[in-house]
This record gives structure tokens, sequence and C-alpha cells, in this order.
């Protein structure tokens, strides 16, 4: 079992191909697979389509794809910082779909737990709900509530980017890097992992992991920017 | 005189009790963690914590560390970090007690816009709509009429929704609105401000 690989280009070998599906982990800049999202920049894969909780700045995260016409489409729930992504979607150029965050999130836990489907009241009475089945089912109180019907995101592939993981994909994510990165990781066919640090395996307290190593199948190692989108700090005189 | 920024916000404050979970939006609500005082109250970001610290000191920002408006922040020592699935579930269960947010228009059937607006550029809802039908109480933290002065507390939106039939509670520069079966019942009117002047504010039926 040889999940390592030398870099992300090398992890991406033989997975890419035009129009595919990616899952991609991360929340604003934060915990982003950045290396293999440059990889695919490099690789020139082309009509991609990404689920993905935002669609980074201009110059950074996804945003390097879009500014190479390489993505057809983003499943997302915001895409405030972008305007490249602004420019392409206004053209006609981008396909956009708005998803609830937690919408999001659970079409990626889904799938990758095998479920095809699941009914959520977010959205009930507003434009996401149009065109989906409407059921009615018990609430939390007992009440006969109305629910939608949501379906699994099942990808291609999954790139998420951890903090540690030993050699086996046994993972530790750090503080909210976390975010989309287990799910994202869950519903890919195959999923790419790149972490600051691969550390030998059994040197992780095995209570201590965040995403067992099943849900990984290469696993790189590498220097991160780690970009900070909006610094707020707070002066020592103020407190 | 109608209630200013800070004022609404330490209104809003009181509306937690202790030992609640509860997720503050960007904008007014934000300011609500100012006035929370001696109550023992947990604040969600929706991102994968629980126990959302301040700012940090300059030189001190990780960039692992930040809030759902992806401004860098701190832990505290009740924090707790999880994934977005899991987050969206303790929402979406209803584990969450409050959520405090702002809107665009709030209308009498407890329907809430806070999204879009047609024909402007269109950012996303991010996780407002998971969050106004899974937590407990959703209390709106608002001006009273938009910058044309026209009333944003409405029969009926007339934007898209976030959600419907979600709002329980608003509070605005004039006073704070309770949504009931027949219309807002007013709660409290800010100092200074008449019964009158509220109605006169209000397109929505006020009973």
């Amino acid at each position: 079992m040889k999940k390592i690989y030398g870099s992300a280009a090398e992890a991406l070998d033989g997975l890419l191909f035009d129009g595919m599906f990616i899952a991609a982990g991360g929340f604003g800049l934060c915990g982003i697979p950045e290396l293999c999202l440059q990889a695919i920049k490099e690789a020139g894969t082309k009509n991609l389509t990404f689920a993905s909780n935002n669609a980074g700045v201009d110059d950074f995260g996804i945003g390097i794809l879009l500014q190479t016409k390489q993505v057809k489409k983003m499943i997302s729930s915001y895409v405030g910082e972008n305007a490249t992504f602004m420019e392409q979607y206004l053209s006609g150029e981008l396909e956009l779909e708005f998803n609830p965050q937690g919408t999001l999130a659970e079409r990626m836990r889904a799938a990758g737990c095998g479920i095809p489907g699941f009914y959520t009241k977010t959205g009930v009475g507003t434009v996401i709900a149009e065109g989906k089945e409407h059921k009615d089912f018990p609430n939390r109180d007992g009440e006969m509530e109305t629910f939608i019907m949501e379906t699994g995101l099942f990808a291609d592939v999954s790139i998420v980017k951890a903090w540690k993981a030993d050699e086996t994909g046994n993972a530790i994510f750090r503080k909210t890097a976390r975010n989309f990165n287990p799910p994202a990781a869950m519903c890919g066919k195959v999923c790419i992992m790149e972490v600051e640090e691969i550390v030998p395996t059994g040197s992780l307290d095995p209570d201590a992991i965040h995403l067992p190593g099943i849900y990984v199948n290469r696993l790189i190692q590498g220097t991160h920017e780690k970009r900070i989108e909006q610094r707020t700090t707070r002066t020592k005189e103020a407190v | 005189m109608p209630w200013d920024r800070n004022q609404m916000a330490a209104r809003a404050a009181e509306e937690l009790e202790d030992g609640m979970y509860v997720n503050l939006g960007i904008g007014i609500p934000t300011l609500v963690a100012n006035y929370v005082g001696d109550k023992d109250i947990t604040l969600q970001s929706e991102n994968g914590m629980l126990g959302m610290g301040p700012f940090p000191f300059e030189g001190e920002e990780d960039p692992d560390l930040i809030n759902a408006g992806k401004q860098t922040i701190t832990e505290l020592n009740r924090t707790a970090y999880f994934d977005s699935a899991t987050s969206f579930g303790m929402i979406r269960g209803g584990k969450i007690a409050a959520a405090i947010l702002g809107a665009m228009e709030v209308d009498e059937k407890g329907d809430l816009a806070n999204w879009m607006i047609p024909g402007k550029l269109v950012k996303g809802m991010g996780g407002a709509m998971d969050l106004v039908a899974g937590v407990g109480r959703v209390i709106v933290v608002m001006d009273h009429q938009n910058k044309k002065g026209e009333s944003k507390v409405l029969k009926s939106c007339t934007l898209p929704l976030t959600g419907a039939g979600v709002v329980d509670r608003i509070i605005t520069n004039l006073g704070v609105l309770d949504v009931t079966p027949e219309g807002f019942a007013i709660v409290e009117l800010a100092d200074g401000v008449s019964e009158d002047e509220m109605r006169a504010a209000t397109e929505a039926t006020i009973v």
C-alpha cells in the first residue's frame, strides 16, 4: 500500500480528464488544497466542475483556474471575493449552482456515506426548493413539516488539505482549516490529500485522528502559502 | 431618539440567556458579542468552531483560525473545532439556540430576505438559509427603513427569500417587534419613539 507521492502532479497523474467533477476542501482561503490546484492549472485540464464552498480570490485558490478558464461550473454557497468569477459568470462563460452551505456539506458527506439523497428543511419556500421533491415528515417536535430532497454529490476526484497525516493517510486538521475537508475527502472516487507534514505511522494518537486513512488514496507533503483573506486584529491597549 | 447600531446590538444581547449556544451574523449582529456581559454565551462560527474568541493581537494572526466572515480570530479555553457537515448538523438539528442576523426585508409572515437582489451581483447565501431553517430562534437586527426611507418591515417580502416563516423577533432602530399569527406585535419602542411613529414607518400590519 503506497499512498505517498512526490508531488501534486505525480499524485494527480492518470486521474485528470476534461469535463471531470472535483470536490475541493477549504473555506475561503483557509485549508484549501493549494498544491493540487496549482498542479491542475499546470496540467491544463478543462471544463471542470468544482464543488467547493467558495471560488477563491482572483490569484489564489480556485481563482487561478478561473483565470485560465479551466472551470465550466461551480457548486458553491458564496462566491463574493472574486472579480474574475463575476466577469465570467455575468458573460455566461461560467455556470453557477448556489447551494446553501450546510446542504453543500451534507451533499458531500452523504455521497461519501453511500446516501444518494436526503431531506432537509433548508431552503423550503425559497428559489433553492424550485423543482425539488417536497415531502412531509414529522419534525423533532412530532409535527408534520415539509422538507425538500437534496442529492449526494459523487465526485470523480477529491482534493483536500490537512495539517498532518501518517503514512497510511490517517489525518489531523488544524483549527478551522478542517471545514469542508473531511466531507470533500469522503465524496470522491479517489481522494488526494496534501499535508504540511507526513509523520511516521504509529506516531499519531489513534484516538485523535480526524479523518481515517481509508478516505485517503494519495498523499503528498508540501509547503503551503496559507494566505490570510481578512487580517483582523485588536491592539493590546484596547484590552 | 431611535437606537443607534450599538444600542440595537445591546438590545439584541438582552435576548440571550445564560448557557446559550448562539450564531451571530455579520454587521450589527457581530457587535452583540460586546454586550453579553456576565452571561455564559458560546458563539458558533459555522465554518467549524464553537467558542469563538476575539480578534488576535497584531502579529498573532493564524491563517488556520478564521470566522465565517473569513476574519482572523482566536480560540478560548472552551473551544471545539469540527468539520462543516458536523457544524451544519448542529444548526439543522436545532442545537443552536438562536441566530442573530441582519436582513434586507422581513414580513409579517416571518419571511426573511437577506441574500440576493435580482439584477445586482449575487454573492450567495452562504450558511444563512441553513441557519434560519435550523436554529431555535431567529432574531433579526436591522434598520427599520432603507436608505430611501422605505419600510423594510413589510406585509410581504419583495426580494427572493432566505427562509419562509422563520423569523421570531425583529429589533430595529425604532424598537422590538414579534411575528405573531395576526401580524407584528410591538414588544418595545426605542426611547423617544412613539407608537404612531413606529406604525408610520412600518408597511406591515401591526396588531
